[in-house]
C-alpha cells in the first residue's frame, strides 16, 4: 500500500517531490496531466510555499476541476504532506483471488483510517457496515465473495462493448421530435429565410447561400440509479455494464448507485479507458452488496442531484428489486417529489420476470403510482426489448 | 505604475503608502511577494469577502494568467467576483452571458451588414469602383466587437466575465477553450487579431450540464460554497454597514439555520442581503419581535409557493428563536 503513498521526505527535489503528489493524485482517481504537474510548481512560486495552508490552498486551484475533488483533496493531501498515514487503497485488479481473511481485513483497516476525514469513498456509517458484511460472509457463496473485491472480475470490456450498443439505440429512442421552432441546420426542410438575408448582405443583396432550417432533436436525458444492494448482486454484472456502455453512448447520461448510501458514478465511468473506469467504479462502490436502503437513497437524489440534473426533459431509471429496509413512506414520498421535475420514472425490476410475481414489496407498491413505466429485466437482452416501449413512452 | 502617475485627481504627494493592497492590485504587481491575503484585504475594501481558498486561487489566476472557473450554487456570489476583481484592479468589466444557442456572431464579432449595405447603395452614387467598396467595407470601421473580441483588444488587461457557461452549447465550449488557449481571433476578412493584452477570465457555472473535460483542465477552479457564519457576517457587515451588531447576528443565524430546512430553493447571500435590506427599512431591530412582519418579508428569502407553504409562522418563529 505504501506504493501509494510514498512520503515527500524521500524524493530528493522539490520537483521530485511535486511528481511524487501528482502521481498520488492520479492513482486515486483525479485526472491530471504534465501541464498540471508543471502549474502546480510555478503556482508554488507565487506563494508562500512554506506556509502549509498557503501551499494547500494554491495546489487545490490547480489540482481540483471538480466539486468531488474539492471535497477528497485536503484527504490526499494531508495523506502526502503531512505524513497523515492515510493508506489509499491501490486500484489493481487482483490477478489471483486472494483470501477473505486478507480482504476483510484491508476494508476494514481502510474504513478505520477514513472514519473522521469524511472522504467520499466511504461512509459515514461504513464500519458497521463492513461488519455486518463480514458476518454476512460466513454464509454467503463463492460468488458474492468475487462481488465485494472488484468489479472488474464481474464485467468484462466486452460486456461493455454490447451494452454500449443497447444503450445507443435505447437513447436513440428516447429521442423526442416535438420540438416547434426550428434551428438552423445543415439540412434542413425549410429555407431559413432571416439568415439568406442577413447573408446575402454580405454578397450585395444577391443571395449566394441558402441556410436551411430544421426541428431539432430534443434528447431525452437519461438518469439510471442502480441497487447494488445484497438482494441484487446476481444482477448487478448485467445493469453495471449496461450503465457503463450508457455512459459511453451517450454524454448527457448521468448515473448513481445506491446500497444503504447514494454515490454518484457518472465521473468515474466517463474514463476513456474502460478497465480504468470500472476499477474507479469498485473504489467508489465500497459497500456494495450490503443493505438496502432504497427510500433514503431516492429521497437523497431526488434532494441534492436532482435538482442539478433532473429537469423536464430526463428519463429516471431505476434498476431495483424494491426490497427496503426503510419504510415504504419514504420511496413514494421521495418519487413524488422526483415526479414533481416533470421528469419521467421508468422502474426496471429484476424480479418482476419471475413467475407468479406481483409487487407485494411494501416498498415497491408504495412507488408504483408514480411510475410511468414498470418492467422486468435482468439479462441485457431484456434491457434491449425495451426499445419500443420508451419510443411510446 | 504609468496609470497611478496619469490620473489627475490624486498627485503623487496624498497616495497612500505604496504597500496598501489596494494599490499593489492597481499597479498589477505580481509576484512571491504579493500575497494572496493583500487581494483578500483588497477585495474586503470593496465589499466582496473571499474564504482563503477563494482568494488563493484568484490570486493564482492572477499571478499564472490562467482562466478562473468558478463553480457553486446560485447566489453565493460567483459573478460578484468578477465586478470586485475589475474595481480591485481598476480595469474594465467586459461580460459574456451565456445562453443555449450562443454563437460566434454573438460571443466574438459580427459585420455591421447595415451599414455595409449603406455603403454600397452610396458607393454606387458615388461612382466608386468595386474594387475599393469592398476592401473598405470588411475594414475595422463596419466591425461589430462582442465580447471575447472586445476583451482580447483592450490595451490595459480587462476582467473578461463568461457566465453561466454551462448553459452555452458544447461546440461553443470548444471554440471558448480555442480563444483562451490562444488569445488570438482570426477574421477571415482582416486576418488574425492577436490579444494586445492577456484578460484575466473568470468562468462560472453552476451545474446546468456537466463541462468537458478539456475547459476544466485549461481552468483553475475554485468552488464556492454558501459561506460560513462569519463569513456570512462580515459579508452583511460590508454591504449594510448600518445595521445593529444584533440584528445582524439574528438574520445571519436565521438565513443559516433556513438554509438547513428542506427547500427546493435555498437562499442565497443576495437575498440574505435583501432581506436584510428589507427588515432596516421596516424599522425592525429584533426578528423574534412581530411574527407577520417577519412572514411578510421572508418573500425576499423564499421564492417557491412550497417553501412559502413549508416555512409556515411557527417554523420561522422557531428559527427565529434558535438565531437569536
Amino acid at each position: 500500500m505504501s506504493r501509494v503513498t510514498k512520503f515527500a521526505a524521500q524524493d530528493p527535489g522539490p520537483t521530485a517531490r511535486m511528481a511524487g503528489f501528482m502521481a498520488h493524485l492520479r492513482e486515486n482517481g483525479l485526472r491530471l496531466g504534465v501541464g498540471e504537474a508543471e502549474a502546480s510548481l510555478t503556482a508554488l512560486t507565487h506563494v508562500q510555499s512554506a506556509d502549509p495552508a498557503a501551499a494547500r490552498s494554491a495546489l487545490r486551484a490547480v489540482c481540483c476541476g471538480c466539486a468531488e475533488d474539492t471535497g477528497r483533496f485536503d484527504d490526499l493531501f494531508n495523506a502526502f504532506w503531512l505524513n497523515g498515514g492515510r493508506v489509499a487503497e491501490k486500484v489493481i485488479p487482483a490477478k489471483t483471488p486472494a483470501s477473505d481473511h486478507i480482504h476483510s481485513s484491508r476494508n476494514a483497516e481502510g474504513q478505520e483510517a477514513d472514519g473522521g476525514s469524511g472522504a467520499p469513498s466511504t461512509p459515514d456509517g461504513g464500519d458497521g457496515e463492513a461488519e455486518a458484511d463480514g458476518e454476512g460472509r460466513l454464509m454467503a457463496s463463492l460468488h458474492q465473495a468475487k462481488m465485494k473485491k472488484d468489479l472488474r472480475d464481474l464485467v468484462q470490456p466486452e460486456d461493455i462493448a454490447e451494452a454500449q450498443k443497447i444503450a445507443q439505440r435505447l437513447g436513440a429512442a428516447l429521442r423526442d421530435r416535438r420540438s416547434r421552432r426550428r434551428k438552423q441546420a445543415r439540412k434542413g426542410d425549410q429555407i431559413h429565410f432571416r439568415k439568406v438575408i442577413r447573408q446575402s448582405l454580405a454578397t450585395g443583396g444577391e443571395p449566394l447561400q441558402l441556410p436551411r432550417k430544421q426541428r431539432p432533436d430534443r434528447p431525452l436525458k437519461i438518469v439510471t440509479l442502480c441497487d447494488v444492494s445484497g438482494s441484487m448482486t446476481s444482477y448487478a454484472q448485467v445493469f453495471l455494464a449496461f450503465i457503463a456502455g450508457m455512459m459511453r453512448a451517450d454524454d448527457s447520461a448521468d448515473a448513481y448507485l445506491f446500497h444503504t448510501r447514494l454515490v454518484r458514478i457518472a465521473e468515474a465511468l466517463r474514463d476513456k479507458d474502460a478497465l480504468r473506469a470500472l476499477g474507479r467504479l469498485s473504489v467508489l462502490a465500497d459497500g456494495f452488496g450490503g443493505g438496502s436502503k432504497i427510500g433514503a437513497s431516492l429521497d437523497q437524489f431526488s434532494r441534492t442531484y436532482a435538482r442539478r440534473f433532473v429537469d423536464g426533459r430526463t428519463v429516471v431509471l431505476i434498476l431495483s428489486d424494491g426490497y427496503d429496509t426503510d419504510t415504504p413512506e419514504l420511496i413514494g414520498t421521495a418519487l413524488a417529489r422526483l415526479k414533481k421535475r416533470g421528469c419521467k420514472i421508468i422502474w426496471l425490476n429484476p424480479l418482476k420476470g419471475w413467475d407468479g410475481y406481483a409487487p407485494v414489496a411494501s416498498g415497491m407498491s408504495a412507488a408504483l403510482p408514480h411510475l410511468d413505466l414498470f418492467k422486468p429485466a435482468n439479462r441485457l437482452a431484456d434491457l434491449a426489448a425495451l426499445e419500443e416501449e420508451l419510443t411510446r413512452l | 505604475m504609468s496609470d497611478r502617475l496619469c490620473r489627475p485627481d490624486k498627485p503623487e504627494g496624498v497616495l497612500p503608502p505604496p504597500d496598501h493592497p489596494r494599490d499593489i492590485f492597481r499597479q498589477k504587481k505580481q509576484g512571491p511577494d504579493v500575497t494572496y491575503h493583500m487581494l483578500q484585504t483588497a477585495m474586503a475594501e470593496q465589499g466582496y469577502i473571499a474564504d482563503d481558498d477563494l482568494a488563493m486561487a484568484i490570486h493564482l489566476a492572477l499571478s499564472l494568467g490562467r482562466p478562473l472557473l468558478l463553480e457553486g450554487a446560485a447566489g453565493v456570489g460567483k459573478t460578484e467576483v468578477a465586478r470586485v476583481l475589475s474595481a480591485v484592479r481598476e480595469t474594465q468589466l467586459i461580460r459574456l452571458q451565456c445562453y443555449e444557442g450562443l454563437d460566434a456572431a454573438q460571443a466574438i464579432y459580427e459585420w455591421n451588414y447595415q451599414r455595409q449595405l449603406l455603403s454600397i447603395r452610396a458607393a454606387a452614387e458615388d461612382g466608386e469602383t468595386g474594387r475599393s467598396v469592398e476592401t473598405r467595407i470588411f475594414s475595422e470601421e463596419f466591425l461589430l466587437e462582442r465580447p471575447l473580441l472586445k476583451a482580447i483588444r483592450q490595451p490595459v488587461p480587462p476582467v473578461l466575465l463568461i457566465d453561466e457557461i454551462d448553459r452555452a452549447d458544447e461546440e461553443f465550449e470548444a471554440y471558448l477553450l480555442e480563444i483562451l488557449s490562444d488569445f488570438q481571433i482570426t477574421v477571415p476578412e482582416l486576418g488574425t487579431i492577436t490579444a494586445t493584452s492577456r484578460p484575466i477570465v473568470i468562468l462560472t457555472a453552476n451545474g446546468t450540464r456537466d463541462l468537458s473535460d478539456a475547459l476544466r483542465r485549461r481552468c483553475l477552479y475554485a468552488h464556492v460554497a454558501y459561506p460560513d457564519r462569519n463569513t456570512e457576517l462580515a459579508i452583511l457587515k460590508a454591504r449594510c454597514a448600518g445595521i445593529e451588531a444584533q440584528l445582524a447576528g439574528q438574520i445571519v443565524g436565521f438565513v443559516q439555520s433556513l438554509r438547513k430546512e428542506d427547500l427546493e430553493k435555498t437562499p442565497g447571500i443576495a437575498e440574505m442581503l435583501d432581506f436584510a435590506a428589507a427588515l432596516s427599512g421596516l424599522g425592525i431591530n429584533d426578528l423574534t419581535h412581530d411574527p407577520v412582519v417577519l412572514q411578510a418579508t421572508l418573500a425576499t428569502l423564499l421564492k417557491t409557493q412550497n417553501d412559502r407553504a413549508n416555512i409556515t409562522t411557527e417554523v420561522a418563529q422557531r428559527l427565529a428563536g434558535k438565531a437569536a
